[in-house]
């Protein structure tokens, strides 16, 4: 089966330091790859560099399709409501949540929409915040917001530069459960964190950056 | 195409929730009009002499002023990295994203102009042609501007260098939209400055969304 991401001979330069190379990686269906290292390593180059926000130094990535990208900044906009932000967040990435025949009336679309929108929301611990603008939100809900993405129709493959920032306990164990399922089902899970894994699929593999290329 | 219904609503929704964006440049045009009649005194002929190009100064430094913060909001939170990754051609999204800014901030300015016209003492038969010229200049404004601040908008302290990108680009039309206004004035034919202007509208159009699309990817790349 064809592997939906595959780099190879990947190297990255940051002001005159190289971080890494000669890095090759490849993620097909069941995979998770958690990137560490010490903070300067490198992890977010490298996760921008395999979403394709960055070009790398030398070498290539080839994606099948768009990943599903979260970054340290989320795309969660102040001034939107949770569901306006992800609606919005939605339909840029073409993936239509609570999918009705074509044959139903547009009215009916637009209510399934909605409906899996909350649904996610609920998903993630946001009940009743669903129309709250987010600037009034704490940054661990907004965080979830963010990670609220996860539960609705997205791409197989998702790249996740440290999700578990400002989340509780409750949420971390959530999320990993979440992530580990999505591999299970056939998706692909590349993050960065700096702690320890509680659930990890088969396919789980662990990168480690800095000191090797000193 | 429901990305580009989804991307109007939103942004409308961030105009509309934070009217002071909108509202600063158009007070911003409005005071620097009135303060030249205050400097120069009260003289009509030369008030109505300097009006095509006091005017035309006026209103593309307020629109560059509205500009700053076109794109440095979507830039902070990570809106831009998504719009970046989105299987949807970028160029279009900002063109997009530009004509709707331009429908509330540019458009606003336009219709402000007639009053300031008569304010400065322009003829009413000026003002049709004052208004087309600014209703083809306003855009080509926004446009080129858009590509500065796609250019800028990773810097800290962009503001004054986004005015050295952009204000050598604004010169033909500035020279063509207070040559309009100048031409109808002096009681002569205008159209051939407002049809270069409409083609500098075209070609803005066309090319300009590209041309921001490569900065945006230059900028969220840094």
């Amino acid at each position: 089966m064809n592997p939906y991401l595959q780099a190879s001979a990947l190297a990255c330069e940051r002001d005159g330091r190289l971080l890494f190379e000669h890095l090759a990686l490849s993620l097909g269906a069941g995979d998770m790859l958690q990137v560490s290292g010490p903070n300067g390593a490198g992890k977010t180059s490298l996760l921008r560099v395999l979403a394709g926000l960055m070009a790398p130094t030398a070498g290539h990535v080839r994606c099948t399709a768009k990943p599903l990208w979260v970054g340290h900044a989320a795309g969660i906009q102040e001034r939107l409501s949770a569901e306006e932000n992800l609606a919005w967040l939605c339909a840029l990435h073409a993936t239509a949540p609570g999918k009705v025949p074509a044959t139903a009336p547009a009215t009916e679309g637009r209510a399934a929409y909605r409906a899996a929108i909350w649904q996610a929301l609920a998903e993630v611990g946001l009940r009743g915040f669903e129309d709250v603008p987010c600037h009034s939100l704490s940054a661990g809900q907004k965080r979830r917001v963010a990670l609220a993405r996860l539960y609705l129709p997205a791409p197989r493959l998702w790249v996740l530069d440290e999700p578990f920032t400002a989340l509780d306990i409750q949420a971390v164990a959530q999320l990993e459960a979440h992530l580990a399922a999505h591999c299970e089902q056939g998706g692909a899970v590349v993050l960065t964190t700096h702690h320890l894994l509680g659930r990890r699929p088969p396919g789980f593999a662990e990168l480690a950056l800095g000191g090797a290329t000193a | 195409m429901s990305v580009l219904a989804e991307l109007l609503k939103r942004e409308v929704r961030l105009l509309c929730r934070r009217p002071g964006e909108l509202l600063n440049p158009l007070v911003f045009f409005a005071i620097v009009v009135a303060l030249f009649p205050l400097a120069l005194g009260a003289q009509p002929q030369l008030l109505q002499a300097v009006a095509p190009g006091l005017v035309w100064v006026a209103a593309l430094l307020a629109v560059l002023l509205s500009l700053e913060g076109l794109f440095r909001s979507d830039f902070e939170d990570g809106s831009l990295e998504q719009m970046v990754l989105s299987p949807q051609p970028l160029a279009l999204l900002m063109l997009a994203k530009v004509l709707v800014h331009w429908l509330f901030s540019g458009l606003a300015l336009v219709l402000l102009a007639p009053l300031l016209g008569v304010m400065l003492g322009l003829p009413l038969v000026c003002l049709p042609v004052l208004l087309a010229s600014l209703l083809l200049g306003t855009p080509v404004l926004s446009l080129l501007g858009a590509i500065g601040a796609a250019l800028t908008v990773g810097l800290k302290r962009g503001g004054l260098l986004l005015a050295l990108l952009v204000l050598p680009l604004y010169i033909p039309v500035l020279i063509l939209g207070s040559g309009a206004l100048q031409a109808a004035l002096q009681g002569l034919p205008s159209g051939g400055y407002l049809l270069w202007l409409a083609s500098l509208a075209a070609l803005a159009l066309a090319l300009a969304p590209l041309a921001i699309a490569a900065g945006l990817r230059i900028s969220v790349a840094e």
